[in-house]
C-alpha cells in the first residue's frame, strides 16, 4: 500500500468529500494561497476556488459561528482553527450555539460542521499554542469528539466527520502531521466510523488505553517491553464522542492491568473519564492492580525545549508506570 | 412608498398582538405558569414587527432573547410560541428551549439567543449560505444596544463587510443593557456610526415609527443584495424591566412615562386614523382579533401536554 503523511490524509480527505459534494466548503485562517499554517490544505484554493476555500479575517468567533449559521441552513462546513488553543476564542460559537443547536430549539435543525484544530506540545510553540484541550469540548453534550493518530485514520475519520449531521470537533496532532502511514489508493472510499476504538497492538499482559500522538509512543514502549516478553495491548479509541466503552472494557477483562495515557494535563483530564468507564463496569472484578493514568504535568507548556519535552508522558515515563502496574 | 391598506392592517394586528403576548405572558409569569426567566419587549414593537414583516419566508431572521416583536412579525405560530413559555411539549422547542431559544426555520426564524450578540456570527453563515446559492433572500440579525460592545459585533460586520453578504444588522437601541444606559457603556450617542468602521453604510431611526421601519427595511433588502451588509439602528425604548427579576432601580418613573407618550401602537393607530387608512371600527375590531389570538394560544398552552422525561434525549445529536 502507498504511504502518505498525516497531513497528506486530511487534505486528501477534505479534497475527496469537497469533489463530492458541491454543497462543502471550507473556511478558516490562511487556508486559501497560504495553503494553511500547516500547509494541510496545500492545494485546495487551486482546485475549488476562492468561493469554496475561503481565507477569513482572525476572527475565531465569527469563523466557527459562520460555520454554525450555514450548516444549520442547508451547507456543509469544514472550519480550520489554527491552533486548538483559539478553540476559547470560538467557545460560545462551539458550545453554546453549534452543540445545542438541535436540543433548544426542540429538533427542528442540525449543525453538519466539522471543526478542525491541531493540539499538542513539542514544537517550541510554547504555553498559548500548546495544549490539549480535547477533555474541555469533551465535556459538551451536542458535540463529538475525534482525535486521529495515523494517516489511515485521519483519513476514514475526517471523512465520516464531514459526513455526520452534528458538529464534530477534530482534534489533529501538530507533531504527526509529517509522519507516514500507509492509506489506500485514492478510488478505495474507505471510512472510519466514529466511536470505534481501534486495537493498534494485540496483547495479554497489560493494556494501555490512548489516543492521539501517544498511540504512537505507547506501540514504541510496548515494542520494547516485548523485547522482555512482556505483552502489551495498545488501545486507540480514536473518538473520544461517542467513547466506545466496550472495547476498553473488553481489553481490560483479558490482561486485568490497564494504564490510560495522554497528553492533556492530568487533573481534569480525559483519562478520569476512560478510568471510570472500566471500573464502573464489570471489567472491576478482573483488574489485578488500581487502573493507573498518565497525564501531562499540571501545568502550561514550556518554551525551553528540555523542558517542553519532559512535561508530558515519555516512553520511559510510561515504561516506568507500566512497570509499576505489572 | 405608499403602502396598502392591507400591510396597514398587517403590522398594526401584529404589534397588538405582541403587546397582547408580552402582558398576558407577564401576567402568567405572576401566577407562576411561565418560569425561570422572561424578557419583554413592550414598547418596542415596533421594530420587530416593522422589520420582519417587510420580509419573506425565505428571508431569514436572527432573533434577540427580547424577541417576541420579531417573532410574530415573521408570522410565526403565536400557540406554539405561548406553549413554550410554559414549557410544554408543544412549544416550538418542546419545552426544553422556553423565552429565550424559540425559533421556527419553517417560517425563517433561526432562533432566539440567550446570549447577548450569539446570533451575528451565526446570520452571516445564513447570508453565507444565501449568497453561495444566488438566492435573492437575505438574512436579517437582531441584536441590542449592548451587543455592539461586543467582540461579535466587531467580526461579524468585518467579516460580512468583507465577503459582501446579503445581511442587514439591526440594532434595537432600547438605551438600556440590562440595568446600563448607554451613555455609561459608550461614548458615542449614535450607534449606527459604528458601521464605519467597517466600511458599511448605515441609518437610525425612530424606533416606534412602524410604518417607517417597514419601508426602510424593503430598501436595505434591496440594497444589501446589490452592495453587501448595511446596519440599521432603530431607537427605542424597554418599558418593562430587563426580565421578571428587575427592580428598576436605575431609572426614573417620568423617563419612563415619557416614552410610554411614544408608544408605537397607539402612534400607528392616529396615523392610520388621521390618513383615513382604516376607521376607528376596524381597528377596533384588529384589536379585538389580537386579544382573542393571544387568548387562544393561552388555552392551547394551557392544555397542552407537559414533556416526559422519557423524550429527554431526543435532539441532544441527530442522526
Amino acid at each position: 500500500m502507498r504511504e502518505i503523511t498525516y497531513a497528506q490524509a486530511i487534505n486528501e480527505a477534505m479534497s475527496e468529500e469537497m469533489r463530492n459534494d458541491k454543497n462543502l466548503i471550507f473556511i478558516g485562517e490562511d487556508i486559501g494561497i497560504y495553503g494553511g499554517a500547516f500547509g494541510v490544505s496545500k492545494g485546495m484554493f487551486e482546485e475549488f476556488g476562492e468561493k469554496r476555500v475561503r481565507d477569513t479575517p482572525i476572527s475565531e468567533l465569527v469563523i466557527t459561528g459562520c460555520a454554525v449559521g450555514a450548516s444549520m441552513t442547508g451547507l456543509r462546513t469544514i472550519v480550520e482553527i489554527m491552533f486548538s488553543d483559539f478553540l476559547t476564542l470560538a467557545m460560545d460559537q462551539l458550545a453554546n450555539q453549534a452543540a445545542k443547536n438541535k436540543f433548544q430549539f426542540g429538533g427542528q435543525g442540525s449543525v453538519p460542521m466539522v471543526l478542525r484544530a491541531p493540539g499538542g506540545s513539542g514544537t517550541g510553540a510554547a504555553e498559548q499554542h500548546s495544549q490539549s484541550l480535547e477533555a474541555w469540548v469533551a465535556h459538551v453534550p451536542g458535540l463529538k469528539v475525534v482525535i486521529p493518530s495515523t494517516p489511515y485514520d485521519a483519513k476514514g475519520l475526517l471523512k465520516t466527520a464531514i459526513r455526520d449531521n452534528n458538529p464534530v470537533v477534530f482534534l489533529e496532532q501538530k507533531l504527526l502531521y509529517r509522519t507516514k502511514g500507509e492509506v489506500p489508493e485514492r478510488e478505495d472510499d474507505y471510512i472510519i466510523p466514529l466511536g470505534k476504538a481501534d486495537v493498534k497492538r494485540k496483547g495479554k499482559d497489560a493494556t494501555i488505553v490512548t489516543y492521539g500522538r501517544m498511540v504512537q509512543i505507547s506501540l514504541k514502549v510496548a515494542d520494547e517491553m516485548a523485547k522482555e516478553v512482556i505483552d502489551i495491548e495498545v488501545i486507540d479509541i480514536r473518538s473520544l464522542v461517542p467513547l466506545d466503552k466496550e472495547c476498553l472494557i473488553n481489553s481490560a477483562k483479558k490482561t486485568g492491568k490497564v494504564l490510560i495515557v495522554h497528553e492533556a494535563c492530568q487533573t481534569g483530564g480525559f483519562g478520569g473519564e476512560l478510568v471510570s468507564v472500566i471500573v464502573d463496569s464489570d471489567a472491576f472484578f478482573y483488574l489485578d492492580a488500581p487502573v493507573k493514568r498518565l497525564g501531562g504535568l499540571d501545568i502550561p507548556i514550556p518554551y525551553n525545549p528540555g523542558l517542553e519535552a519532559q512535561v508530558v508522558p515519555t516512553e520511559a515515563r510510561i515504561t516506568a508506570t507500566l512497570k509499576e502496574l505489572l | 412608498m405608499k403602502l396598502s391598506k392591507e400591510i396597514h392592517k398587517e403590522l398594526y394586528l401584529k404589534m397588538v398582538q405582541t403587546r397582547e403576548f408580552e402582558e398576558t405572558a407577564a401576567r402568567l409569569f405572576v401566577e407562576g405558569k411561565v418560569h425561570g426567566t422572561a424578557h419583554f419587549c413592550t414598547g418596542e414593537e415596533a421594530t420587530g414587527v416593522g422589520v420582519c414583516s417587510a420580509l419573506e419566508v425565505k428571508d431569514y431572521i436572527l432573533q434577540t432573547h427580547r424577541g417576541h416583536n420579531q417573532g410574530i412579525g415573521k408570522n410565526m405560530d403565536i400557540n406554539k410560541m405561548m406553549a413554550e413559555l410554559l414549557g410544554k411539549a408543544t412549544g416550538y422547542c418542546k419545552g426544553k428551549g422556553g423565552c429565550m431559544h424559540i425559533a421556527d426555520f419553517s417560517v425563517g426564524s433561526l432562533g432566539a439567543n440567550g446570549i447577548v450578540g450569539g446570533g451575528m456570527p451565526i446570520a452571516t453563515g445564513a447570508a453565507l449560505k444565501q449568497q453561495y446559492n444566488n438566492e435573492k433572500n437575505v438574512t436579517v440579525c437582531f441584536f441590542g444596544d449592548g451587543a455592539t460592545n461586543g467582540g461579535a459585533f466587531h467580526e461579524s460586520l468585518n467579516l460580512a463587510s468583507v465577503w459582501d453578504l446579503p445581511l442587514i444588522f439591526v440594532c434595537t437601541n432600547n438605551l438600556y443593557g440590562m440595568s446600563t444606559h448607554i451613555n455609561r457603556s459608550m461614548n458615542i450617542e449614535d450607534i449606527s456610526i459604528r458601521a464605519s468602521g467597517y466600511g458599511i453604510k448605515s441609518i437610525s431611526l425612530d424606533g416606534n415609527d412602524v410604518v417607517k421601519i417597514y419601508e426602510e427595511t424593503i430598501k436595505a433588502k434591496e440594497y444589501v443584495l446589490k452592495n453587501g451588509p448595511m446596519l440599521i439602528v432603530l431607537n427605542t425604548y424597554r418599558w418593562m424591566g430587563h426580565s421578571k427579576s428587575d427592580p428598576q432601580i436605575y431609572r426614573t418613573k417620568d423617563e419612563v412615562k415619557e416614552w410610554k407618550e411614544k408608544c408605537p401602537v397607539k402612534r400607528h393607530k392616529k396615523y392610520m386614523l388621521k390618513n383615513k387608512i382604516m376607521s376607528a371600527v376596524e381597528i377596533e375590531t384588529l384589536e379585538k382579533h389580537a386579544v382573542r389570538d393571544i387568548k387562544a394560544a393561552v388555552e392551547f398552552a394551557e392544555n397542552s401536554p407537559e414533556p416526559q422525561i422519557e423524550n429527554i434525549f431526543d435532539d441532544v445529536y441527530a442522526d
